[in-house]
């Protein structure tokens, strides 16, 4: 291996490495708040790669009618509840809220995509698509079991995966995408070249987590999500609604994953259940940060891209297996360092 | 003849009649169902009776295939050599990998899952020596003294016939000394320890056990299909297999039959009529599983099985029996008087709250000694650090002479400490008689093996025999049978003190018995405890009750924010100037 290849694949792994560590960052996130160990994340990257994919050729991407339907089944189950205690004022609420909204997206973005506006404007009309969906999700399959075990919820996770990746491949089709990068210019910086799409997702990524730590410090929804993660009853005592903390942090995870999604949508070839696989380097990266530190999952996360990039020259075959098999000898760490026997479920 | 032994009896008949009476297409289906209900049992055992979720079952199915396929095809070796090599490559590989992930929170092993199994999904797919993602062809059949199980038909038997034994050796399983710990791991791993029961290599057990029934399941299906390849053991067909053991009911061994049967054939259901609503072939049963799962998820999470049960025994009152064996032998404890409990200067900080401090006291076998206090006063924290539950930060805890404050509970219990819990700590789908034979568990010896072969069933009466006589001695054999949940939390914590009878104890530790007891119930427990102290047992009593309390103790050190604030006689304490300020505040 000579030194530009070094440096080539280097740029690569850091480039992927702060995409896992996003995705890390809002895994850790979700969990904390809600205990949802939160696998669908990967579908919101596919989502929203696929759909700025199929927007920029000109073509109408069916996330909308995931959307509209989402949105339908959502505004459905809030009218049977608010039906069963009858607060029917909450009617145009709801209407406006799971029914309106997200069919206007839908109709805009049906009548946007053959007229091929600019790329910035196909990125806010997939934020637009994609970021509803995760409100949506926790409307219907999590918050009805909001107190369940976080193994429960786990094969929750597991189903919702399933439908979505269903849906991705019902719309999507098999064949895969690739978007063009937003800025097709290289760099000479001494010995090495940079790619500008690389550039703008290390910079991207850095400004989101930034912006993620802002909010926790600063506002007062931060400060709420905070709290709930470190103790949920405490914080419902004081007058914070799981419900809005819920909402919020899966709202946060689809921004962060369609975010992720449009940043990795250049960069390689997407097909409709690749988000799966790419999610779950996020959660190999949080596992490496012990699934409860913000900064040692980022640097797992960094870890992890460079090992796949690496490996992916030596034994590209294999890529797959030694970035999955990294999270064994951590494992073994957080094992030996673990002298609590005693795990148990509440019932 | 009860419901459910009509229900099995008809499921036996169909099995029997089936490969006769179906064809070709559906044998082959009944074979694929039998193959899923063996893994599907392992998750049973796994997930829903011991609390450990796993997504990568298809990979030791594969490690049983593929040992197989490459023995016989590329050795020409005997499949009876590939089953066994399978099952030990995977006893192997689950031993490892559960070392490392059983011991950590519920949910690094169902990530971890995920993570080998798309690790192992791409390795079986790259390997050269087992023919990448074109698999290995031309497995052959299997002799069994001379018949070659040749046809799906033949294969039938063999596959059933495999899938009941792992039924019946489940089911026995759990019906047994260790099958009442392994159900009580998922929600009651502290009070398990508490009587000796060590619940990681109990968990580590279960999931080798599960992983087995999985590379048995990989070696029937390598040599009815007489080929594999990696698409068999893609991360979607683990999945799959949860939700087999999620539809049935994760917690019942008949529920694997069910889920496995339910699932495989909607999928071929499923794959039928889909095509005909979309226009390209895809996977999108996907879609129609995933939907499925959540409301049942949502309304029914225990599965279709216990529905299917409270079908059958609606209005049936099991009566249990117990058969009469010879008691087990008792210990020889301490003679009156000699030095038993010594707790010097312990030290329990709950980060910047003492909530036990410098605490000292001695306790003399015989004796009931009572530790009362106000709410906060850390008299729960006591019990825990003695019993190991909670490790102490300074100070001895001293036993008999010997020093046990570095001990974790399951070896403490080991020198007959035994206790009640403050908050009730019974495996509510569990009967009393089970859940009191759980305090006998360290004087019984019979492991899993003996169990599934119904080779403790000496052992087992001793146990139960001794359960039901402590049962009996607390006043509840009216409800021996039923389950404890169904009790009144009086009861319940009656069933708690007749659990730590069942362990012999030389010291019982009871904390708060008398709360939620009406007055006769406190009477007859006083009296039981009278008796017990008269046969030598010593009695470390937590109570609020303080006329339940001065009738029976023979001395009482008093807690008060952590720490000793006085030690005496019943008489002295009340008339402790200190102690009444502590329970009614100071006088200014």
């Amino acid at each position: 291996m000579n030194t530009d290849i070094f440096f080539w694949l280097a740029q690569d792994g850091i480039t992927n490495g702060a995409i896992y560590a996003l995705l890390a960052l809002a895994l850790l996130l979700v969990f904390a708040v809600t205990r949802v160990i939160f696998v669908p994340q990967g579908e919101f990257i596919t989502f929203a790669a696929l759909s700025l994919s199929l927007l920029e050729a000109g073509r109408v991407p069916g996330t909308i009618y995931i959307l509209a339907f989402g949105g339908l089944a959502a505004g459905a189950l809030e009218l049977v509840v608010a039906w069963r205690e009858r607060q029917l004022a909450r009617l145009p609420r709801i209407a406006a809220l799971y029914v309106a909204a997200p069919v206007a997206v839908a109709l805009l973005v049906a009548w946007a995509a053959p007229r091929r506006f600019d790329q910035w404007i196909q990125v806010l009309l997939v934020l637009a698509m994609v970021v509803p969906l995760g409100p949506i999700v926790y409307r219907i399959a999590y918050q009805p079991l909001a107190s369940a075990s976080v193994l429960v919820l786990f094969i929750v996770s597991m189903a919702v995966h399933y439908v979505l990746v269903g849906l991705s491949l019902l719309f999507f089709g098999g064949e895969g995408l690739r978007a063009s990068p937003f800025w097709d210019a290289r760099f000479k910086l001494g010995v090495l070249e940079v790619s500008a799409q690389s550039l703008w997702v290390l910079a991207a990524s850095v400004i989101l987590i930034i912006a993620l730590w802002l909010l926790f410090e600063h506002s007062i929804y931060g400060k709420a999500l905070r709290a709930t993660a470190i103790n949920r009853v405490g914080a419902r005592l004081v007058g914070i609604p799981t419900l809005l903390t819920g909402h919020l942090s899966f709202l946060l995870a689809a921004f962060i994953g369609a975010a992720s999604g449009i940043l990795i949508a250049p960069l390689t070839t997407l097909y409709y259940d690749t988000g799966f696989i790419i999610g779950l380097k996020g959660f190999v990266g949080a596992i490496l940060g012990g699934m409860a530190s913000y900064p040692l999952a980022a640097v797992g996360a960094l870890v992890l891209g460079l090992l796949e990039s690496f490996s992916s020259f030596w034994a590209s075959a294999y890529k797959e297996t030694i970035v999955f098999s990294l999270i064994v000898p951590v494992l073994v760490w957080l094992s030996l360092r673990s002298h609590h026997v005693e795990e148990e479920e509440k019932e | 003849m009860s419901a459910g032994r009509i229900a099995m009896a008809l499921f036996i008949a169909f099995l029997a009649a089936a490969p006769f009476a179906l064809s070709e297409f559906y044998v082959t289906l009944m074979n694929y169902i039998g193959l899923a209900t063996l893994v599907t049992l392992g998750l049973v055992l796994l997930t829903g009776v011991a609390g450990l979720m796993s997504f990568g079952q298809q990979v030791f199915v594969g490690f049983g295939a593929y040992a197989t396929a490459v023995l016989t095809i590329q050795y020409g070796a005997s499949p009876w050599l590939g089953l066994g090599a399978g099952l030990a490559f995977t006893a192997v590989a689950a031993l490892g990998l559960g070392l490392i992930t059983v011991r950590l929170s519920g949910h690094y092993l169902p990530i971890s899952t995920l993570a080998w199994g798309i690790a192992f999904y791409y390795a079986f797919g790259n390997l050269e020596f087992i023919g990448r993602y074109d698999g290995l062809q031309g497995i052959p059949a299997i002799r069994i003294f001379g018949w070659e199980v040749a046809s799906g038909r033949e294969s039938y038997v063999l596959i059933w016939v495999a899938t009941l034994a792992a039924l019946l050796a489940a089911h026995n399983l759990l019906d047994s000394r260790s099958g009442r710990a392994i159900r009580a791991l998922r929600f009651r791993a502290t009070m398990a320890e508490s009587f000796g029961i060590d619940t990681a290599r109990l968990k580590l057990i279960v999931f080798v056990y599960a992983a087995l029934l999985a590379a048995l399941s990989g070696w029937l299906y390598a040599h009815f299909l007489h080929f594999v390849s990696p698409g068999a053991f893609n991360v979607n067909i683990g999945i799959e297999y949860l939700f087999m053991a999620v539809v049935g009911g994760a917690s019942q061994v008949w529920g694997a039959v069910i889920g496995a049967s339910l699932l495989t054939l909607l999928k071929e259901w499923l794959k039928d009529i889909l095509p005909a609503f979309f226009e390209q072939s895809g996977n999108y049963e996907a879609i129609v599983f995933g939907l499925l799962m959540l409301p049942l998820l949502h309304r029914a999470r225990d599965g279709l099985m216990p529905v299917l049960a409270r079908l059958g025994r609606a209005h049936r009152r099991i009566p249990m029996k117990v058969v009469a064996a010879n008691p087990l032998p008792r210990r020889a404890g301490p003679a009156a008087g000699e030095p038993l409990l010594g707790l010097a200067g312990v030290q329990k900080n709950f980060g910047g709250l003492a909530a036990v401090r410098a605490l000292s006291f001695e306790m003399r076998a015989g004796e009931i000694l009572g530790l009362i206090g106000p709410n906060g006063a850390g008299k729960s924290t006591v019990f825990n650090v003695v019993t190991g539950v909670l490790p102490a930060d300074a100070g001895e805890v001293r036993f008999r002479g010997a020093r046990i404050d570095a001990l974790p509970a399951r070896r403490i219990a080991r020198l007959a400490i035994a206790r009640t819990f403050q908050h009730v700590n019974l495996v509510g789908g569990m009967s009393v008689l089970e859940n009191v034979a759980i305090g006998a568990h360290l004087r019984g010896a019979k492991g899993t093996l003996p169990a599934m072969l119904r080779l403790d069933r000496e052992e087992e009466r001793r146990l139960l025999h001794e359960a039901a006589r402590q049962v009996e001695r607390v006043g509840l054999a009216a409800h021996l049978g039923e389950p404890s949940a169904s009790l009144a939390l009086g009861q319940q914590r009656m069933v708690e003190i007749a659990r730590a009878l069942a362990a012999d104890p030389v010291l019982l530790l009871l904390d708060e018995p008398a709360a939620g007891l009406r007055f006769q119930e406190k009477q007859a427990l006083a009296a039981l405890l009278q008796r017990l102290r008269a046969e030598g047992t010593s009695i470390l009593l937590v109570e609020h009750d303080m006329d339940f309390v001065m009738g029976l103790v023979d001395r009482l050190v008093v807690m008060d924010f952590g720490e000793k604030i006085a030690e005496g006689l019943p008489r002295e304490i009340q008339a402790n100037p200190l102690v009444i300020e502590a329970y009614l505040g100071g006088i200014e």
